[in-house]
């Protein structure tokens, strides 16, 4: 009898450790599919937003991923939620507010959409927000083979990273070859940084956005490091300007 | 390539840094904020802020310090001004200029985001300090005029404000509130060893009756120069000349506000899919302006309508203001006319065949055009069109009035007056030829000499238009020459404390207009009612004035709210001071009295 117990046991115990490990395979195999919040009443869908014509107004609900500056009670940020990205440019906020907003934090914006120069946002002007209850922090997306397509606009704003790009050449005011500029040479330290980077033959331009990240912080000092040739891997947000301009919030040595 | 995408841009893209050629105060200020600089102030405190400091906390606090101060300063002009001219501490000018000392000079200067621009500083400095070896000058960049300004007050306070600055007389209005902040240049002007043309100059300095006179007297007020011009500019409309053509019309020898009107509507006739029939496209903005500050005291001159008064009485909100803004947003409801702080660039639209009329500086030259040296937009996007540059529209052609900008440069007082007069040598030296000539050439810019524009370099210069798309190109070279011949037809806008808000109230007026009209609101008496009241106490115009309407605007207490906490336990030791002080006369006199 306790020879059957101890088998029954032992049995019980592998077959519920393979139905754990299989358990854990189908979570494994399901986790990267996000759950899309239903939004509240009228609040818009991701698609809603971008189908609303320029100067409408426009309700969502969103996740604040970084905040770019806040003076004068207007803040600027990046946001996102599980279906795509919304820039809020001199949202009315508080100091108070502004303090409250850390990544992930919830808040949900009334405002009208707006476009410069090919960038889609939020016009803070007559806009109001509420924080909310939730959390999200969107992870990256990996945006480096959708470099030089068409469909890259549909990330607009999103988080992502671009991954085994080579830092290219640019030329200062002398005609010196470099790997970074102070916006187009034209500038100094504490400015905007621009540099090249390229993929499958092609060289694109990229940002570290000094309001977004200043002088002080990692990106702006790796940037700073970078050598022609370096290849690197980046994150950061796909701001537009009359097409892409990535705004970085991290370069590192390639993987 | 994705027409998505712009490779290889080598102007910064973002709005903040995209100060380009942006008008402040008077002229140049901007986007950015870039900024961008749809709110100048309030990019440029955002730049104090972020200048070294690390913290947020700080950030704040030193925002609403130099917001502070200059709400200090402010007071303190109003003050002094009761007494007549202000004292200055008087700078002497020394005998002999030491030699064998080390002077270091601090120059903040403003490019627009041109390399080209900042080569030619290095260079001056590189050649001034060839001249002078015992001066250095140490370089700070600036791309926007409004954060020089809020720079300079702060450091007015720690008396840390650089040597040489690039400025606009606006804020020198403000610097002067600071004591014997800015020297008066009168009598350097006037110094036979180093003052213009001086004799014991080691450089060809214009003497000053070589300083085009209309550009020198924008630097005077209160009695005395404080600043001498450095570039001028003034604004021109680049003109998509191809589609003024397909709609039927020829462009007349000066545009008219009806004409560009007339144009702009007839270009909003659209395809049955939606696109415009002109371009084919789904964008068309066919009048954009830059600066909106800039139209509407343009268009108020050329009506001869109330602005302000030297002295700084404001009249901005008057009848003919609303009937222009009635007229803007009439054009607005329709598409035909938008501004760069609703949409974006004037030149980026003009140059994707998306606008007809951009209004934009002089010193934008660069920008404008198909072939222009400076492009923002893919190569894919650009479309080729013939490019007129002409004058801003006019309601009376025969005497067209255009507003004249442009840097001028200042020098701060400093306690070694050896210092200063290395200042104004250095300043002075940005007057010769070789600086004048170079800078000009950057832009649209023009040189502020006689003695520059008449050099046989600057001549052959323009009479070389078009030979090529950089040094020659000719949309910069016709901009410059639309200032050259009109320079008589220029004005400025009178200098006071407070004329730089004056200013930034009378572009937000159109913006506020426009971008209301835009978003479904009824543009009438109502909507102007609120917006004169909402716009005067936003910009604290609604203090003293005596041409605003009684009924459309509430007084200053009103607009001001409540006293502050900080304002009341001033005002509360201002007053138990008097107490203590009638006190102590009150017993010194009791005492003198037992005495006797």
């Amino acid at each position: 009898m306790k020879k059957f117990t101890a088998v029954l046991l032992t049995a019980s115990l592998v077959v519920a450790s393979a139905s754990m490990a299989m358990a854990a395979e189908t979570e494994m195999e399901t986790e990267p599919t996000l759950t899309v919040e239903e939004k509240s009443e009228g609040v818009m869908t991701h698609d809603e937003y971008v189908a609303a014509a320029v100067d409408d107004e426009v309700t969502i609900e969103t996740y604040v991923q970084a905040k770019q500056s806040w003076w004068e009670d207007k803040a600027t940020l990046y946001t996102q939620d599980q279906e795509g990205a919304y820039f809020i440019y001199n949202l009315p906020c508080s100091e108070e507010d502004y303090e409250k907003l850390e990544v992930g934090t919830k808040i949900r914006v009334t405002g009208y959409k707006a476009e410069f120069n090919g960038e889609i946002e939020i016009d803070g002007e007559g806009a109001t927000f509420e924080i909310l209850d939730g959390e999200f922090i969107a992870e990256p997306l990996d945006a480096t083979e959708l470099l030089g397509t068409d469909e890259l606009i549909d990330h607009q704003n999103e988080f992502v990273t671009f991954k085994g790009m080579t830092v290219e050449a640019k030329e200062d005011a002398e005609g010196n070859e470099v790997a970074f500029l102070y916006k187009d040479g034209s500038g100094q330290d504490g400015d905007d940084l621009y540099f090249d980077a390229s993929v499958n033959g092609e060289t694109y331009t990229f940002t570290v956005e000094s309001y977004l990240c200043d002088n002080t912080t990692d990106v702006y000092n790796a940037v700073k490091e970078l050598k022609v040739g370096d290849v690197i891997d980046m994150e950061g947000f796909l701001y537009w300007y009359e097409g892409v301009n990535p705004h970085i919030t991290s370069v590192t040595a390639a993987e | 390539m994705s027409r998505l995408f712009m490779k290889n841009s080598d102007v910064s893209p973002n709005r903040k840094s995209v100060v380009r050629y942006e008008n402040f105060g008077d002229k140049v200020i901007t986007k950015s904020m870039a900024e961008r600089t749809r709110n100048m102030m309030a990019r440029a405190e955002e730049a104090l802020i972020k200048a070294g400091k690390v913290t947020y906390r700080t950030k704040k606090a030193s925002a609403r310090a130099a917001r502070l101060l200059a709400l200090v300063f402010s007071l303190l002009f109003s003050l002094t001004g009761c007494h007549g001219k202000r004292e200055q501490r008087t700078f002497e000018i020394p005998e002999t200029f030491d030699e064998a000392g080390k002077y270091e000079i601090t120059f903040w200067a403003k490019n627009d985001t041109n390399k080209t621009q900042t080569g030619i500083y290095k260079k001056a400095i590189s050649d001034f300090e060839k001249l002078y070896p015992n001066i250095t000058v140490n370089l700070r960049l600036y791309t926007d005029y409004g954060k020089i300004y809020n720079d300079v007050i702060t450091n007015i306070a720690t008396d840390t404000t650089p040597n040489v600055c690039i400025t606009y007389p606006d804020h020198i209005a403000t610097y002067l509130t600071g004591q014997d902040s800015v020297v008066p240049l009168d009598d350097l002007f006037a110094d036979e060893k180093y003052g213009l043309g001086g004799g014991e100059l080691k450089f060809d300095s214009p003497a000053q009756d070589e300083i085009i006179p209309k550009f020198l007297e924008e630097c005077a007020f209160g009695g005395s120069h404080y600043a001498i011009p450095y570039m001028r500019s003034t604004e021109a409309c680049y003109v998509n000349k191809d589609f003024v053509e397909k709609l039927g019309y020829t462009l007349p020898e000066m545009l008219t506000w009806d004409f560009v009107w007339e144009v702009s509507e007839a270009a909003m006739e659209k395809n049955a899919d939606g696109t415009f029939k002109l371009n084919g496209q789904n964008v068309l903005i066919p009048f954009i302006y830059k600066s909106t500050d800039n139209m509407m005291i343009q268009m108020l001159r050329q009506k001869g309508a109330g602005y302000s008064t030297d002295d700084g009485e404001i009249q901005i909100f008057n009848d003919t203001t609303k009937e222009l803004l009635e007229t803007i947003a009439k054009h607005v409801k329709t598409g035909a006319f938008s501004t760069f702080k609703i949409g974006g660039y004037p030149a980026n639209f003009l140059n994707a065949g998306q606008c007809i009329f951009a209004i934009d500086s002089t010193a934008g030259a660069t920008w404008m055009g198909t072939h222009a040296p400076l492009i923002d937009i893919s190569e894919d996007k650009l479309v080729e069109f013939e490019t007129a540059v002409m004058e801003i529209p006019q309601f009376d052609p025969e005497h067209p009035q255009m507003i004249s900008q442009g840097p001028s440069v200042c020098v701060f007082n400093k306690a070694d007056k050896q210092e200063v007069l290395a200042s104004w040598l250095f300043a002075q030296y940005l007057l010769t030829n070789d600086v004048q000539i170079a800078y000009s050439q950057t832009e649209g810019y023009v040189p502020v000499t006689s003695k520059a524009q008449e050099s046989e370099e600057y001549q052959d210069y323009l009479q070389r238009e078009g030979e090529d798309n950089v040094t020659y190109y000719d949309v910069k070279l016709k901009a410059a020459k639309l200032l050259l011949s009109h320079t008589e037809d220029t004005f400025v806008t009178p200098v006071f404390n407070g004329s730089a808000s004056l200013r930034d109230a009378a572009g937000q007026l159109i913006e506020t207009t426009t971008k209301s009209v835009r978003r479904k609101a009824t543009a009438d008496d109502a909507f102007f009612k609120k917006l004169y009241t909402d716009t005067a106490s936003l910009y604290h115009l609604d203090q003293g004035s005596a041409q605003m309407d009684p009924d459309a605007v509430v007084t200053g207490a009103e607009a001001l709210g409540p006293l502050p906490l900080t304002s009341k336990l001033l005002l509360a030791a201002l007053a138990a001071a008097w107490v203590l002080i009638a006190g102590y006369l009150f017993l010194t006199g009791l005492r003198r009295k037992n005495r006797k």
